[in-house]
């Protein structure tokens, strides 16, 4: 039975996410944390990312996550992000993506499903919510970028 | 009767305009469209306090102070790429397909193919925590099953050589389509060697 469950476990564990998950953490350095139903657990590289996790980094930490329908997020140190809902169907290419950006830094390329319906993807900052049309950019919600020109 | 109901309407609507918002404690923020690697800008629509804003041009800032002032001003690509090193660096690699061809009836692949094998499998080994689909296609010479096997039959094969490169089996995923997505279209029973093939998606 023990074993089942461990075989079990250890399977679940290696499943690629192109099924429920919402994406796949790909990239992990430094002090990456991800907070899931109130528990923090360290991140490892091919972890599956939900929708409702929240990514924390430190300050030597960055990570990189890649979402089922090809859009790529990545968050540099000292950073707060959360998905706040993620659905995507593989089929029509509909879908909804919406992820607030507490604090810190955060690099996007937008997937299939903005190419399929612009602006549905969406990240909130503590003052704004931006609406994605395609394809690259950044934002930093962050005391040092003030002096930056 | 009715103007003291608009005068109220009035006084509470410039009651909201006379009242700005204090964010004194906040965070300062930034918002840029960069460039693909194709070169391509896109656009993102800014909205924050009922305003809209489209951004839509590579490195033009739209800066939100600590004290809630908007500001939207061109920023160097250097200023960019010195903020968002340590971000930027973490984004991970972008999804990509390659696509290898058959001899015809067979899941042997053809010579070219072989001799593109070790850049493909050098793009696929170079990710951590790869995600793979592998989908089998023919022509359309022979019936609906036929190709159906010789379709899947191709991927299997794609498969295990990816299996033979250490990347593991569950992250990789297999599939024959037959003569159902053909990328040349043809009558059927018509010969053709760029629908003989595998596509290997990855990300």
């Amino acid at each position: 039975m023990r074993k089942t469950l461990l075989c079990l476990a250890a399977l679940a564990a290696a499943l690629p996410a192109w099924a429920n998950d919402a994406g796949v953490l790909k990239v992990s350095q430094g002090q990456v944390q991800v907070e899931r139903d109130g528990k923090a657990v360290p991140a490892s590289v091919g972890m599956a990312i939900r929708a409702s996790d929240t990514l924390r980094t430190g300050p030597d930490g960055a990570a990189g996550v890649t979402f089922t329908d090809n859009s790529l997020i990545s968050i540099g140190p000292n950073t707060v992000f959360s998905i706040d809902k993620y659905r995507f169907d593989s089929t029509t290419h509909a879908g909804e993506f919406e992820g607030s950006l507490r604090k810190g830094k955060l690099a996007a390329v937008s997937g299939k499903m903005v190419k399929q319906t612009p602006e549905s993807m969406k990240l909130r900052t503590p003052s704004s919510v931006m609406a994605v049309r395609g394809t690259e950019f950044v934002v930093a919600v962050d005391d040092v970028i003030a002096a930056a020109r | 009767m009715r103007l003291p109901v608009a005068a109220l309407v009035l006084a509470a609507l410039a009651g909201c305009a006379e009242a700005p918002p204090k964010k004194a404690t906040a965070a300062p923020e930034m918002v840029a469209v960069v460039p693909a690697p194709t070169g391509h800008v896109g656009a993102v629509v800014v909205r924050s306090g009922g305003g809209e804003q489209v951004l839509d041009q590579a490195y033009v800032a739209r800066r939100v102070n600590a004290e809630g002032t908007v500001e939207t001003a061109p920023v160097t690509r250097e200023a960019v790429d010195e903020i968002f090193a340590e971000t930027v660096k973490a984004l991970p690699g972008r999804p990509a397909s390659f696509t290898l061809y058959f001899l015809e009836g067979k899941d042997e692949l053809t010579p070219a193919s072989k001799a593109e094998l070790d850049k493909v499998f050098g793009e696929l080994r170079r990710r951590p925590a790869p995600d793979i689909q592998v989908i089998g296609h023919t022509d359309t010479v022979g019936n609906l099953a036929f190709n159906d096997k010789l379709s899947l039959a191709r991927a299997e094969r794609v498969r295990d050589m990816l299996v033979g490169l250490d990347i593991e089996s569950q992250r990789i995923q297999s599939a024959g389509r037959g003569k159902r997505e053909l990328l040349v279209p043809t009558d059927d029973n018509v010969a053709e060697p760029r629908n003989r093939r595998v596509e290997i998606s990855v990300r």
